[in-house]
C-alpha cells in the first residue's frame, strides 16, 4: 500500500470551564479520533485544557484578506455602536 | 540557533523607493510591527526563506530528540527518567507546532521530511555532537537550550504570524529544559570528585559547539539584512552570541566550573566578556555532513520514519474502513 499523507486537523482547545475553545493550532492525523489523542498530547501537555475539539482544515471556510475592507471598513463609521458614544450626566448614576 | 546560515535568494536589500506597489506596501506593514498571516500577499523570498528557516528549525527539534533518547533508559533515577521523557516528548510537539507553522506557507510535512532525509534541508550543527556521559544531558538543558533559548525570545516577534505564535508556546517549555538541565548539574558537582570531573568534561566538550549554533559572524551576510528587514531575525548573530555569553559565564562559576577559553576575560568598558573565536573550520565540515554523528543521527531518523511507514499505513487503513462503514451503513439506512 502506498503511504499517504494524513490530513491536517486544527485543534481548539477550552482553557477552563464557562471560556470559549480556542483555536491553538494544527495537526495531521488519520482519522477525527486520532485527531483528538494527537491534539491532547501535543497541546495539553501542561494543564492547558478540559476539552477539545477538532476540524479538518479543509472544512473550513475563511474570509480572504482582500474582502477585508468590504467586509470590516463598514463598521467604522458607526460609532454609535458603542455605549462611549453617549454622554449621559454623572448624577444619573451608573448605566 | 536552531536555523543556521539561512539563505534569502536577495542579492542586496532593496528600497522601498526601488520596490513595486504591492511589495512596497507589504514592507510598510512589517515596518509598522504588523504581523503577516497565512493567506496574504508576500514576496516569493519572504516566503521560501520562511520555509527554509521554520523547516530546520523545526528539524533541530526533531533531531534534537535523538542525542538526549541516548539516555533515556540509562537516566540515574526513575524521577530523572520521567523528566527527560517530558523533555524530549516536549522536543517532539515543538518540531510538530514548527512543521505546522511551515505547512501555513504551502509546503506538506512529508515533503520537509524527505527534503530532511535527503540530506537537502539542514539541522542545528550542535545535534551531531555525541552525549557521551549523563552530565551531558544536564550540559544540553542548560547551554543547548540556553543558546535556542537567545534566539527563540526575539523570534516572538517575528513578522510571521503562525511563527511567532509557535513562538510563544515554545518559549514557555523551554524555561523547563534549560532549569532541569541546570539542575542535574548542580546535583553532580556537589557529588564525588568524579562526578565534578564528569560535569567539567561536559563544559569543555559542549561549550564551543554551543556558541557556533548562533553561526559566523553575519554583520556583512546579505541575508542576515535582508532577513533582519523582513523582521523574520532580529538580533544579528554576534549580538546573541555575547548575550548567551555574559549570561553563562556567571552561571558556570556558580557551578564552580571552568569555561574553556583561555581568552575568556571581563571586559568592564564594554560591560560584557571578551572571548575566543570558535573554531569556524569545524562547525562547515559539521554542517557539510562530517560531524561526529551526522551520519548516525540521519541513519536513526530515516529508521524511524521507514520502520514507522506500516504503522501509518495501518491507521489509514483503519480510517478509511471506518469512514467506509459509515457511508454505507447511512445508504443503508435510507
Amino acid at each position: 500500500m502506498m503511504s499517504s499523507e494524513w490530513p491536517l486537523w486544527e485543534v481548539f482547545i477550552r482553557g477552563q470551564h464557562g471560556l470559549n475553545h480556542r483555536h491553538v493550532g494544527s495537526l495531521h492525523a488519520p482519522d477525527a479520533e486520532m485527531a483528538i489523542n494527537n491534539a491532547r498530547d501535543v497541546y495539553t501537555r501542561r494543564n492547558e485544557g478540559v476539552s477539545i475539539w477538532v476540524v479538518k482544515s479543509s472544512e473550513i471556510t475563511a474570509s480572504a484578506p482582500s474582502e477585508k475592507g468590504p467586509l470590516f471598513d463598514p463598521s467604522n463609521s458607526k460609532v454609535y455602536r458603542h455605549p462611549t458614544f453617549f454622554d449621559i450626566p454623572d448624577e444619573v448614576g451608573h448605566m | 540557533m536552531y536555523a543556521q546560515m539561512v539563505k534569502t535568494d536577495a542579492a542586496r536589500v532593496r528600497s522601498l523607493d526601488e520596490m513595486d506597489p504591492v511589495e512596497r506596501a507589504f514592507q510598510e506593514r512589517i515596518d509598522a510591527g504588523q504581523k503577516i498571516e497565512p493567506k496574504e500577499w508576500m514576496p516569493e523570498g519572504y516566503r521560501k526563506t520562511l520555509v527554509r528557516q521554520i523547516s530546520q528549525h523545526a528539524h533541530s527539534e526533531i533531531v534534537g530528540q535523538l542525542p538526549e533518547g541516548n539516555w533515556i533508559t540509562r537516566a540515574p533515577t526513575l524521577e530523572r527518567k520521567a523528566i527527560l521523557l517530558a523533555k524530549v516528548q516536549d522536543e517532539a510537539g515543538h518540531g510538530l507546532y514548527l512543521y505546522c507553522a511551515a505547512e501555513t506557507l504551502g509546503i506538506s510535512r512529508d515533503e520537509m521530511y524527505a527534503q530532511l532525509h535527503s540530506g537537502k534541508a539542514k539541522y542545528s550543527s550542535i545535534f551531531n555532537y555525541p552525549t557521551l556521559t549523563w552530565a551531558d544531558i544536564g550540559a544540553i538543558g542548560w547551554l543547548v537550550d540556553g543558546a535556542a533559548i537567545m534566539n527563540q525570545v526575539p523570534l516572538q516577534r517575528c513578522s510571521y504570524g503562525p511563527y511567532a505564535r509557535a513562538m510563544v508556546r515554545i518559549c514557555k517549555e523551554e524555561s523547563f529544559h534549560q532549569r532541569q538541565g541546570y539542575d542535574v548539574l548542580m546535583k553532580m558537582v556537589k557529588g564525588t570528585p568524579a562526578q565534578k570531573a564528569m560535569v567539567q568534561d561536559a563544559l569543555n566538550r559542549w561549550w564551543w559547539p554551543s556558541l557556533m549554533m548562533f553561526g559566523p559572524s553575519d554583520d556583512a551576510s546579505v541575508h542576515s539584512a535582508q532577513s533582519m528587514a523582513w523582521k523574520i531575525k532580529q538580533n544579528s548573530n554576534d549580538e546573541l552570541r555575547q548575550k548567551f555569553v555574559d549570561q553563562t559565564v556567571p552561571q558556570a562559576k556558580y557551578l564552580g566550573l571552568t569555561v574553556p577559553d583561555p581568552d575568556l576575560k571581563w571586559n568592564e568598558e564594554k560591560g560584557g566578556y571578551d572571548f575566543g573565536e570558535p573554531d569556524w573550520e569545524e562547525f562547515f565540515n559539521v554542517i557539510a555532513g562530517n560531524g561526529p554523528c551526522n551520519a548516525e543521527r540521519l541513519n536513526a531518523r530515516k529508521k524511524a520514519w521507514d520502520d514507522g511507514a506500516w504503522f501509518r499505513d495501518g491507521l489509514t487503513a483503519h480510517a478509511e474502513k471506518v469512514a467506509d462503514r459509515r457511508a454505507s451503513a447511512k445508504i443503508a439506512a435510507e
